[in-house]
């Protein structure tokens, strides 16, 4: 069974239609990725999965549960989903640890508290006020709060925003140990790198419509597309752009002996594919 | 599978972790705490006549800010963090985790509750020893007293939930909830002898709780005799406690009406 099924979703504010006829499949173990610009429907999507918004149309099931649902069944539903929304601050009178482990009270079977702060690295600063953290420190606090209840749904929303690569690498094997464990992951993002270390599927917003579901290797016609074949020929930077990268190697293997000088095949990052894409859909 | 911690039990946690917060934002903490006290030395200092037989202006001070008190830890307090809390988006936080509103209110008005007995401690103390306060020795004023406290608390603090959509931003909060709680004290006889303001002052506090918990906390804090000066000639307890009620659900049912959990 599917944790997220969406069929024909719609949302509008106003005069503005902001979702118009979204379907979506996320099966089970799966981090699945939102990729779209600013305004393109993308929160306002995932905000209607995680509860927080009504819709004017469409089927949406999460968990088999249908997220505008109130009252004891929402607590419920809620017991078994995590959420890392974008940009929580407050005042920050609490300890890290004293925090963590007050939400962890939230949730019928709580991760421990103090595994749960040494996986997101903040060992450190557990007994630390949370005003005194940096931006990224208080990033992965917010992660922290959204993986305390053991979730078997996880949302994240730009979870690395702040992060110097460091942390980022790390917060990137985390996501892979709840991947491990079974926890489906939707994950919104800006960065293409990540929704490549991490989606197993991706999906493009824009204007409110999905342009396509693909993995990160296949979108947009990626694994098909041209690649180009570079080297050095005479002190001159050669290049060809090509559908049988193989075979021109191979030729020019013949033409050199030895090592082909400064050879690099390169297929189009998923960032090249993406903004073609969005550029595309914009037209 | 474990079951989801109950609302109650959850509410207490709360409560907990609010008062842990609050006492941790130290200045605000001695301001708040104090400055009843401080209004009372202050009104005590320039205000030393005798307003009816054995009632000085201090005894009457008195009521109105412990009263006050009420408005301003439960009400006030609670309308200004609110649109914060929500600016800040702990708010949508909390929504988003199994904890029901219910838990979040429960916290919200224990902190009030503690925050009040200390404020009220404070300023009976210090109006005892420094401003020849004369304490109820009636044990049936002592009960009046707390039933005035626990109704008091509980619609003020509903009411301020309510009342916490109105500011459009966190830190407008203080600016809008602020007039409207020292308006309502000038109108409720706090800082002055009710019965000298006019009559549609009187009237318009009559629609409000601060005017009945004042007056409630006179026919704890004077003479029995003096219940002859009021208006109604009568310390009108019964009425009065009908009224708290009727705010404290009027406030509940706004409450669960009106309650945001994020600025959309």
């Amino acid at each position: 069974m599917n944790v997220i099924e969406v069929r024909g979703l719609r949302k509008s504010y106003a005069s503005f239609e902001a979702v118009c006829g979204i379907d979506l499949s996320i099966a089970q173990g799966e981090i699945f990725s939102l990729l779209g610009p600013n305004g393109a429907g993308k929160t306002t999507t995932v905000e209607i999965l995680e509860g927080f918004r009504t819709r004017n149309a469409g089927e949406v099931k999460v968990l088999g549960f249908d997220p505008a649902t109130q009252g004891r069944a929402s607590r419920e539903w809620r017991n078994r989903i995590g959420i890392v929304l974008q940009s929580t601050s407050d005042a920050g009178d609490l300890t890290v640890s004293e925090t963590i482990s007050h939400f962890a009270g939230y949730y019928s079977r709580p991760r421990n508290p103090e595994e749960v702060i040494s996986a997101v690295g903040l060992e450190d600063k557990a007994k630390d006020l949370i005003r005194n953290l940096s931006g990224g420190q208080r990033r992965r606090l917010d992660v922290a709060l959204g993986i305390i209840g053991s979730p078997e749904l996880l949302f994240l929303d730009e979870p690395t925003t702040g992060f110097d690569p460091e942390a980022r690498r790390a917060f990137w094997s985390l996501i892979d140990g709840l991947r491990n464990d079974g926890t489906t992951i939707v994950l919104t993002t800006h960065y293409l790198d990540e929704a490549e270390a991490l989606a197993d599927r991706l999906a493009v917003i824009n204007h409110g419509q999905i342009i396509e579901v693909s993995t990160p290797t296949q979108l947009g016609g990626r694994s098909t597309s041209k690649a180009l074949v570079q080297w050095r020929d005479n002190g001159e930077l050669k290049s060809e752009e090509t559908e049988n990268p193989t075979a021109l190697v191979s030729t020019l293997t013949s033409q050199f002996s030895g090592e082909i000088p400064e050879l690099s095949i390169t297929r189009p990052s998923l960032e090249d594919i993406y903004l073609k894409m969005i550029g595309h859909a914009n037209e | 599978m474990n079951k989801i911690p109950g609302a109650i039990n959850l509410g207490l946690r709360r409560g907990a972790l609010e008062i842990k917060q609050f006492t941790r934002q130290r200045e605000s903490v001695v301001f708040t705490l104090l400055f009843p006290l401080i209004l009372l030395a202050i009104f005590g200092s320039v205000f030393k006549d005798t307003i009816a037989p054995g009632v000085t202006f201090s005894q009457y001070f008195v009521a109105g800010m412990v009263a006050s008190g009420l408005v301003n830890s439960g009400f006030q307090q609670i309308a200004i963090t609110i649109p914060m809390e929500r600016d800040y988006g702990s708010l949508k936080r909390l929504r988003g985790t199994p904890m029901p509103v219910a838990s979040y209110f429960i916290g919200k008005s224990l902190l009030v509750f503690v925050s009040m007995i200390i404020q009220v401690i404070l300023l009976l103390a210090g109006g005892y020893l420094f401003f020849g306060l004369n304490m109820p020795t009636d044990i049936s004023k002592w009960l009046t007293f707390t039933w005035l406290i626990i109704l008091g608390t509980a619609s003020s603090t509903v009411l301020g939930i309510a009342f916490s959509v109105v500011p459009k931003s966190g830190r407008g909060a203080s600016a809008v909830v602020s007039p409207v709680v020292i308006i309502l004290q000038f109108f409720s006889g706090v800082f002055f002898i009710f019965t000298q303001l006019p009559t549609w002052m009187q009237q318009v506090a009559a629609i409000f709780p601060l005017k009945w918990l004042t007056q409630g906390m006179r026919s704890v804090f004077l003479p029995d005799s003096f219940a002859a000066n009021e208006v109604a000639k009568s310390w009108e307890t019964g009425r009065t406690f009908l009224i708290l009620v009727l705010w404290l659900v009027v406030g509940f049912f706004l409450t669960l009406r009106t309650f945001k959990w994020s600025r959309e």
